[in-house]
């Protein structure tokens, strides 16, 4: 199934949250989500210096199946969007931990990660989404 | 088969004199302006052009040869005389322009049909300006916003949408300048009223709502739906997509809906999928009728005449420069004519029993429904999960096995929140012995996908062409043909 990393904090709706040395959070989609969207075609990351909220939508996936939305876990200033993706939105795809980072956050709260679910929450969810 | 695209029949110099100007057009085009290079076109003659389009004509996938169980479409049959009818010359020469006094007869044709779908719907007022749906939907949020904006309520802008909605209910939200705010749906397919509750306040513009929904399921808590959204203020749009399932049977207006949009080129006989002409009337509750887009047919008397914005002044407006497509409205109007009240009752009966039925079978071969303790409507999910996970062949290889067995496929992979996804709509048109084909073949490509996968990983194998690469489509489009 798919690759949960223990390391990593994640929301229900899939996405993927990492707290940084420096303080910033790095945020991406899931592989359950990649692997549920299929092949991506198109990224659009928001751009640096654009405040999101909590549970905002603020970047876009679509597949050739789907559009969505990537909901930001924390509140706070975008640092940086990956402008990789723009030209290889299969990055996500092939390394949805990696490469296929979507954008990094300043947070405002930092105990708005700390809330998000751990990898054994999160493989629970996923459990529970599709029985 | 497969036909060659029309420049590789091309030779040059070959062409076909009979399709020509016999004197050389004369046209004032400024010099600048002119190409300085004769345009790449294709070189045949006129018989090669003929048999080229027949061909292709003949490689259609279409309601007329083949089943077409494409859910949320309700791609079903539309009967010829119909077609015959609208156009009668008494009708197709009309001009748009030509006075009322003159056309007295297509007036009352467009007046008696408003009032037909104010029958059929429940609704107090009906407009059959919006040339499609997505016409439609914009019409009738763009209604509910003039609603509140009459009434000096201007911090309603937030469009509630369950998440099993069609797509195209939060774009015409955004549209109509609303926020759209995403409610989930049930495990049982109903919406959840708890977070329903918790949406809506004095923000809230109204919902969207398709009932029977997306899911093939009938909204069993309507009544409290209504309840919850009135009691904050917000309206109720009801979207027309599976008008089938309940034609006749239950109204909308009934269920407390404020306005409705009605695809009446899918539930009303003009054939669709090709992307128009369309119709998408909206009908209204009380509240919104000075709101309605113009014009709409009224009746002085004996004298049918357009009212325009004089007579209703808070008009949202004119959407198109006549009064919709009137093809498509002739189709309807002859449709439900012929129908009458009892077929029209027929209509959504047989849909549901259709589509009822070949849910049992399937379900009775083995294949998981979606929602298996829930009535199907005039469409089901059926979810190929198990089948994926088992056999790595997914909804899509199914689909395109489906091809190669005569059968167009069913929708595939929506609604977004069932995984490896096919939504079913037989259509009321489709006979018994049509909807056990379809079974049979599916059992068959069940079977295949158990002992041959890569049967339907490659599939179709029969058709013209084989597996499109879709990806590579949506990347990297390319809609310029070049010499090699």
């Amino acid at each position: 199934m798919s690759n949960i990393p223990a390391d990593l904090r994640f929301q229900k709706s899939h996405e993927w949250a990492r707290l940084e040395a420096d303080g910033t959070i790095t945020i991406g989609i899931s592989d359950h989500a990649q692997q549920a969207l299929g092949d991506l075609v198109f990224v659009e990351a928001p751009e640096p210096g654009r405040h999101v909220n909590a549970g905002e939508g603020c970047a876009v996936v679509e597949s050739v199946k789907a559009a969505s939305d990537v909901y930001s876990p924390v509140s706070g200033e975008v640092v940086a969007g990956n402008a990789d993706l723009g030209g290889q939105p299969e990055l996500i795809n092939t390394d949805p931990y990696g490469a296929g980072w979507i954008m990094r956050v300043r947070p405002t709260d930092k105990a708005q990660f700390a809330s998000m679910l751990d990898a054994k929450a999160y493989a629970a969810a996923l459990a529970a989404e599709t029985h | 088969m497969h036909e060659k695209l029309i420049f590789e029949h091309s030779a040059p110099g070959r062409s076909a004199d009979a399709q020509y100007p016999q004197v050389p057009v004369e046209a004032p085009i400024p010099a600048a302006l002119r190409r300085a290079s004769a345009p790449l076109l294709p070189e045949v003659s006129e018989l090669q052009a003929v048999r080229h389009f027949t061909r292709l004509s003949q490689l259609n996938f279409s309601i007329d040869t083949h089943f077409y169980p494409l859910g949320s479409c309700t791609m079903k049959y539309n009967p010829k005389a119909c077609n015959q009818y609208a156009m009668l010359p008494e009708l197709l020469n009309r001009h748009p322009l030509a006075p009322e006094s003159t056309g007295q007869g297509i007036l009352q044709i467009l007046f008696e049909l408003q009032e037909m779908l104010k029958e059929v719907t429940g609704m107090r007022g009906v407009s059959l300006t919006p040339m499609a749906g997505a016409q439609g939907e914009f019409a009738g949020v763009a209604m509910i916003r003039a609603y509140h904006k009459a009434r000096k309520d201007f911090a309603r802008v937030e469009i509630i949408v369950p998440d099993a909605a069609h797509g195209t209910n939060p774009a015409t939200a955004t549209m109509c300048g609303c926020t759209v705010k995403e409610i989930p749906t049930l495990h049982n397919g109903d919406i959840d009223l708890e977070s329903l509750k918790a949406a809506v306040g004095p923000q809230t513009a109204g919902i969207m709502l398709t009932n029977p929904s997306t899911i093939g399921v009938f909204e069993r808590h309507i009544d409290e739906v209504r309840r919850i959204v009135h009691e904050a203020g917000g309206l109720l749009y009801y979207d027309g997509a599976n008008l089938n399932a309940i034609l006749g049977k239950v109204r909308p207006g009934d269920m407390g809906f404020d306005v409705i949009h009605m695809n009446l080129h899918k539930t009303f006989s003009t054939p669709h999928g090709g992307g128009g002409p369309g119709s998408g009337a909206v009908g209204v509750s009380e509240r919104l009728l000075p709101f309605m887009p113009v014009p709409i047919v009224g009746r002085d008397g004996e004298r049918f005449r357009w009212l325009d914005e004089k007579d209703l002044p808070q008009t949202i407006g004119r959407l198109s420069n006549f009064m919709g497509n009137t093809g498509v409205l002739l189709r309807a109007y002859i449709y439900m004519r012929m129908l009458g009240r009892d077929g029209m009752q027929r209509v959504s009966e047989f849909a549901t029993l259709n589509s009822n039925y070949l849910a049992a079978r399937l379900r009775a071969a083995g294949f998981e429904l979606a929602y298996p303790e829930r009535r199907a409507s005039h469409e089901f999910i059926v979810t190929l999960r198990r089948e994926a996970r088992e056999w790595g062949t997914n909804a899509m290889d199914f689909a395109k096995r489906l091809l190669d067995y005569g059968f167009h496929a069913p929708t595939t992979y929506f609604p977004l929140l069932v995984p490896e996804c096919l939504l079913i709509e037989p259509t009321e048109t489709e006979s018994k012995e049509e909807l056990d084909a379809f079974v049979d073949a599916m059992i068959a490509i069940r079977r295949e996908a158990e002992t041959d996968p890569d049967k339907l990983k490659g599939a179709p194998w029969t058709l013209p062409v084989r597996r499109l690469d879709d990806v590579r489509a949506a990347k990297q489009l390319d809609l310029t043909w070049k010499a090699a």
